[in-house]
């Protein structure tokens, strides 16, 4: 013991101790911070808050609070309570000051720093708690939040205080301050601890920031952009150029994250700290205790907060934290290993056991000159095997499973506790088998329910990625051997007058883990993780018909539908084997069907680069037709080719359209002739034109369809011609070459998706529709005409009924 | 040596299995011992020279008409209508008989010089004929000479321009019919009539009618009031279009009726077991019936369909007799029941029937389930006169894989139908009172009729009343071997084999029950007393 614990001379009572004054809480819509603010309004009945809050930019920071503290479950209790009084009560209590823990001088204007220099105690709770943040954000909140709130305290006191009375500033730490070690880590001011590097805060500030910048300019090199090029293409194909380019930005931007992720975790990791998390707060109470001056302060240090014991109610929980991921992928069968020690200590602490003890250090007052540092952990004084929270989840999880899709019992794994070396390897092997498969199956030319299943894979790899992501961000605190000395803590709760040890009880000798685990912590990660806790289909509105409902609702709206693959399955080659065989002798007619599909790879690799290029350069193939004899082919085309590739369904579905007195419109690049049977159905058709001279195509096209975000275009200004926006609109398209135009729609439905587009629209949850070809319908390998022609026969239309058709 | 009669077999326990269609493929059954197994007689020998018949006809009409070439002059307006595909089933091996007579009557127009001929395929509301379809039944030298010059024309009961209203009969029906033939000089309908349906005014007040027309007699009211509709004599749909048809004439259109029967040498020699009687098969039956199921098992179901639907049969032309519509339609039934009619004894409580993989009406396409239920429910329970073969309240078995599953250029309609329809009531009087006009007017039937090969809109509806007698009768209907929720849909009973099938008829006819088979094909009427 380097520092005695803080002497229990007096009985402490709270609510005298803290009784008219003002306390400054940062961090109040967080989770600590909500529970301080609850259970200072609950059982400090005089004290005053004010409550520094970012403002973001969609809300002001009084409106944050309003929404993100008070409307929060945390303080049903209160609310119980005080009934009508509520709101008066928070509104003579609570006072909101706009800040910015990330910003010099907190962003405080002048108001803002007279109300925090009326503050007697400041509690800091604000930090960046996600363990994977760009090093940078982390490096503003955590490193830098505590001296900063530190420096604006002292500037603000010397402006409105008298001398010499500053502030107790209370800041909140971790106990993983103490880095990876291993034994007992005592209550002592990190810059004391043995065995910890501490490099020079101020450079690794700068180092922080420099990265930042180094990483923005190499993600714009040509190489790298190229490379986030292709990557957005691979996921969106053909879609156009716009979303290519904001898809390219926003992979960019990630990509930048994603380095200063990768730079934190591996400074820290250098440095001895298992994340960025524990790496930075540590440079922040170094900083803090550098930069504080005369200002008095007291440090708290958690280890893993969990949900509330008891306050304001047992299993209390704000926001899906650390533990919370990991025990649900367990419980949905995602994770089959985890690392760590079974007789190691998993050390958790209930979020009010934390709560009470700030507000204890608060009554308590600074304990002298030297910042006081008070651990709040339950390995030492009650741990919590490893091994039994493993075995307690297990159990509770076999006796209450979650449910799959299909309404079967998910059965949990059985951790064997393996190193977290070899689950890492196991799990990045994994992706990468999944990986190539995913890149083998994305180019494949397939649709539909076997596209569906394709993308699937995606969600596989998604889930393995995820799963190493948390043994890697978690898996260091399932190993930790260090041991938190908590004798300060406790000497302050041997303080507490009896009746506060029973209010503001924070010895972490109640909490019976048995109990805690089962009936508080488990159910409430159920119920915030919205997973099926019951067996069986659910029955009555799924999404499905729901959507399918809006989709068809008699309200107006405007559909649009591409062609090919959509309505038919079809493409432009076909239509034009066929027209360019129906006049041709047999053995022409396979010749040229055999050159059109030897040149099949080419033709698709074209139009998957570029659509509006492929069909300017197929459709030159029709230059010299005799147009009018085209023209009567097609009509025996729309029999013979297109009606029997029709999806019976997509029909129909036009057809439900026009019974509801939607507009319709079919936009394809498919040739005006080829479609022209199709008319009825559709009250606009957007289509490619020939041009003609002379009686014969000349092969150019005169109107060309818009693809890509032109689609998209013209599909909205075609709804506002209705007076219809957006919400009316249903699209219905196959591939990411439309994926503007169903972006664009308020009711995107993807047919036969490909494999891109499937992935796609169960990440968006669009609707799919998988429309086959009509069972009984004539099938042929080959897109040539089989009706036979008469030498001598020369106007098709000798046949049709009456003189002839419309 | 004159062909044998039909025959009515007891089964006993000697009697070898028996043979029946199944869809695109066959099935043997050991029927219960006392089930009756009724045989269509022998095919009659074929006019020895039919093309002399057929002038012999022309020239030597019945009833109340002239020789034809009588009734030909120079600058006359010529109409010659015909049937369309789904006659004679089927498809005959070329020359076609319409070929022969066509060639006859316009061999009879030239020599008259008559110059204004156009040929006109009686469609009705049946989808329009190919071309390969219209020149195997014309032949290459009449599609040729009309085709080009728009003269060979197919009717189309959606061009208002092309119809002409020519009034009301006394039940207030309207009769509209095709322009061109009711504003010629002379119309020349070329007929097959396979069925006793065929034939009569019925080719032209059915034919060349339109929608508006039609649906006075292709309606459950109808089907309900007729015993049976293969009856004339007692088919409320022939007398209505035998109302229609005295109105036409006295409209003063002018009909030179030709009908011709053929005899029922249905299948090419390759399927010589499906014509003769199990116990009479040769080796090469036996053996031919075996190497073709066993190939067709290992067949897929759409080359198999593209098998059969090659097939040509032999029909051979039976008889032929011309002029005024009446005399000749009575004298064409005298020869149809000569080759067709089986007399029968009495009802039983089971009737069981193997269906083929065509009906008249998907002649180059599959079978739907509508069409499953029109050609058992309709055609074969109503191939009697005097009463049907089943009792009342009992149960009719038939065996065909009734897929789900439709032609989309064929049968857009049927899919709609079958989809939202039949999935709501399968009540006809409750399914022609609810859809039967929205279906019948839609436009996009329409323009599939019109411009594809589509049947009309309205047709499904026709096919499901045709079944109405049927379903009026029967206590319940089994289809073995089909899609479950196909059968389902259409408010039958599934079944696996015949023996659950025959336990599921016990619950509703009793134990023990009688049962009676028709062997097919062909087909053919039954007499029953």
């Amino acid at each position: 013991m380097l520092r005695p614990p803080v002497p229990a001379a007096h009985e402490l009572v709270i609510a005298d101790a803290l009784a008219g004054k003002r306390i400054a809480v940062t961090g109040a819509t967080g989770f600590v911070g909500t529970a301080l603010v609850e259970r200072l309004l609950r059982t400090v009945p005089e004290c005053q808050l004010v409550l520094l809050v970012r403002p973001t930019r969609r809300q002001g920071a009084a409106e944050r609070t309003a929404r993100e503290v008070i409307r929060n479950d945390c303080f049903d209790r209160l609310r119980a309570e005080l009934g009508d009084a509520f709101p008066s009560e928070i509104r003579r209590r609570v006072s909101t000051i706009a800040g910015d823990v990330a910003s010099d001088g907190l962003g405080l204007d002048e108001e803002g720093r007279a109300a925090l220099a009326s503050c007697d105690v400041v509690v800091h709770s604000a930090a960046t708690v996600s363990f994977d943040a760009p090093l940078d954000g982390a490096v503003e909140v955590n490193l830098l939040g505590p001296s900063r709130v530190a420096q604006t305290l002292l500037s603000v006191a010397s402006a409105h205080r008298p001398p010499g009375d500053l502030p107790h500033l209370v800041a909140v730490s971790t106990a993983y301050v103490n880095g990876g070690r291993r034994g007992e880590a005592g209550e002592e001011l990190v810059t004391d601890t043995p065995y910890l590097t501490l490099p020079d805060w101020p450079a690794e500030v700068a180092a922080a920031r420099r990265a930042r910048a180094d990483a923005d300019a190499e993600s714009r090199s040509p190489s790298r952009l190229a490379e986030l090029r292709a990557a957005a293409r691979a996921e969106l194909g053909a879609a156009g150029t716009a979303l290519l380019a904001e898809r390219t930005e926003r992979l960019r931007r990630d990509w930048v994250d994603d380095r200063l992720v990768e730079l934190g975790r591996a400074r820290a990791n250098a440095l001895g700290w298992p994340d960025a998390y524990a790496y930075t707060k540590s440079l922040g109470e170094v900083a803090l205790v550098q930069t504080r001056g005369p200002l008095p302060v007291s440090i708290v240090r958690p280890s893993i907060v969990e949900s509330a014991l008891a306050e304001p109610r047992p299993g209390w929980i704000r926001g899906f934290r650390m533990a919370e991921p990991v025990i649900i992928s367990y419980a949905r069968g995602m994770l089959r290993q985890f690392p760590g020690v079974a007789e190691g200590v998993i050390d958790v602490i209930p979020v009010d056991l934390v709560a009470a003890a700030i507000i204890a250090v608060a009554a308590n007052g600074p304990a002298g000159d030297s910042p006081a540092v008070y651990q709040v952990a339950s390995g030492l004084r009650n741990p919590l095997r490893y091994g039994t929270l493993v075995e307690l989840v297990e159990r509770w999880f076999t006796e209450r499973p979650l449910y799959d899709a299909k309404g079967q019992p998910i059965v949990v794994p059985t951790w064997s506790f393996p190193g977290r070396g070899k689950v890492q390897g196991e799990l990045r092997r994994a992706i990468r088998a999944l990986e190539a498969v995913e890149r083998v199956v994305r180019g494949l030319p397939v649709r539909g329910a076997l596209a569906e299943k394709v993308s699937s894979v995606e969600e596989r790899r998604a889930l393995a990625q995820r799963a190493l992501g948390y043994v890697e961000l978690y898996g260091s605190y399932a190993e930790s051997e260090a041991r938190f000395r908590i004798d300060r803590t406790l000497a302050l709760y041997e303080s507490l007058e009896e009746a506060d040890r029973k209010t503001f009880c924070f010895d972490p000798a109640v909490v019976d883990w048995t109990s805690y685990v089962n009936d508080v912590h488990l159910p409430s990660v159920v119920e915030h993780a919205r997973v099926r806790t019951s067996p069986g289909k659910r029955f009555g509105d799924d999404r499905e018909a729901r959507q399918r409902r809006a989709i068809l609702s008699p309200e107006p709206r405007c559909a649009v539908f591409d062609l090919e693959q959509t309505l038919i399955n079809s493409n432009v080659v076909e239509s034009y084997a066929w027209l360019a065989t129906r006049h041709l002798s047999p053995v022409r007619r396979a010749r040229l069907s055999l050159e059109l599909i030897a040149e099949g790879p080419h033709l698709l690799a074209v139009d998957r680069r570029d659509r509006g290029d492929f069909l300017r350069s197929f459709y030159r193939r029709y230059e010299g037709a005799p147009a009018d004899q085209v023209r009567r082919d097609c009509w025996e085309l729309f029999s013979d080719l297109i009606l029997t590739r029709a999806f019976p369904d997509a029909i129909q579905r036009v057809r439900q359209h026009r019974a509801l007195g939607h507009k319709t419109l079919l936009i394809t690049g498919a040739l005006d002739f080829v479609i022209a049977p199709l008319e009825p159905l559709f009250d606009e058709i957007v289509c490619a034109r020939l041009g003609e001279r002379e009686g014969r195509f000349t092969g150019e096209l005169v109107e060309t369809p818009p693809t890509g975000e032109a689609r998209a275009l013209l599909v909205e200004r075609w709804a506002a011609g209705f007076g219809l926006g957006p919400d009316a609109i249903v699209a219905y398209a196959d591939s990411t070459s439309d994926l503007p135009m169903l972006e664009a729609a308020g009711h995107p439905v993807a047919v036969n998706p490909e494999p891109k587009l499937a992935a796609i629209a169960r990440r968006r949850g669009w609707p799919v529709e998988l429309w086959k070809l009509s069972r009984g319908g004539p099938r042929r390998p080959l897109a040539v005409s089989t009706r036979r022609l008469g030498a001598r026969t020369v106007a098709p239309t000798a046949t049709s009924r009456g003189e002839g058709r419309r | 040596m004159s062909p044998r009669p039909g025959f009515v077999l007891e089964v006993d326990r000697s009697t070898p299995p028996t043979m029946l269609w199944h869809g695109d493929g066959f099935r043997q059954e050991r029927f219960p011992v006392g089930t009756r197994v009724v045989y269509p007689p022998e095919p009659l020998p074929p006019l020895p020279d039919p093309d002399a018949a057929i002038r012999h006809a022309l020239e030597h009409p019945v009833g109340d008409s002239p020789p034809l070439s009588a009734l030909l002059r120079p600058g006359m307006r010529l109409t010659i209508a015909f049937d369309d595909v789904s006659l004679p089933l089927p498809p005959m091996r070329a020359p076609d008989t319409r070929q022969r007579v066509i060639t006859a009557v316009l061999d009879a127009a030239a020599a008259a010089g008559v110059d204004d001929v156009v040929l006109i395929a009686a469609l009705a509301l049946h989808r329009r004929m190919t071309d390969d379809e219209l020149r195997h039944a014309l032949g290459s030298r009449i599609f040729d000479a009309f085709a080009p010059h728009g003269l060979l024309l197919q009717h189309d009961a959606e061009d208002p321009d092309a119809m002409v209203h020519l009034g009301l009969t006394d039940q207030g029906e309207d009769v509209e019919i095709s322009r061109r033939a009711a504003e010629s000089d002379l119309l020349v309908y070329v007929n097959i009539t396979l069925v006793p349906m065929d034939g009569g005014h019925k080719s032209v007040a059915t034919g060349l009618a339109s929608y508006r027309s039609i649906r006075h007699h292709h309606n459950v009211r109808a089907m309900q009031h007729s015993r049976s509709f293969m009856d004339r004599h007692h088919s409320e749909l022939h007398s209505s279009n035998w109302r229609m048809g005295r109105l036409i004439a006295d409209a003063g259109v002018r009909i030179f009726q030709i009908e011709t029967t053929l005899n029922l040498d249905t299948f090419p020699s390759s399927f010589g077991f499906l014509q003769r009687r199990e116990w009479e098969w040769t080796l090469r039956d036996r053996a031919g019936f075996h190497a073709t199921r066993a190939a067709l098992e290992r067949t897929p179901p759409a080359l198999a369909r593209q098998i059969f639907h090659s097939i040509r049969s032999p029909h051979a032309l039976a008889s032929v007799q011309a002029g005024e519509v009446e005399a000749v339609h009575d004298l064409t039934l005298a020869n149809l029941y000569r080759q067709q009619l089986v007399h029968v004894e009495g009802q039983s409580d089971v009737l069981t029937m193997g269906l083929p993989y065509l009906s008249p009406y998907n002649v180059n396409s599959v079978m739907n389930p509508i069409l499953v239920s029109c050609l058992g429910l309709g055609y074969f329970f109503n191939m009697y006169r005097g009463k049907p073969l089943v009792r009342e309240g009992g149960v009719l078995i038939i065996s065909h894989p009734t897929p789900w599953a439709f032609d989309p250029v064929q049968h857009p309609s049927y899919i709609d139908f079958f989809e939202q329809v039949l999935s709501e009531t399968t009540d006809p009087l409750e399914i022609e009172a609810k859809y039967e006009e929205g279906f019948a007017t839609d436009p996009w039937y329409i323009h599939l009729y019109r411009t594809s090969h589509a049947y009309h809109g309205v047709h499904p509806f026709y096919m499901w009343y045709w079944g109405a007698h049927a379903l009026q009768h029967l206590g319940q209907v089994i289809i073995v071997g089909g899609d479950r929720a196909a059968v389902r849909r259409m408010g039958f009973k599934p079944a696996s084999t015949f023996a659950d099938a025959f336990e599921m008829a016990e619950d509703v006819v009793g134990r023990d029950p009688t049962i009676t088979h028709v062997h097919n094909p062909p087909i053919f009427m039954s007499e029953v007393t």
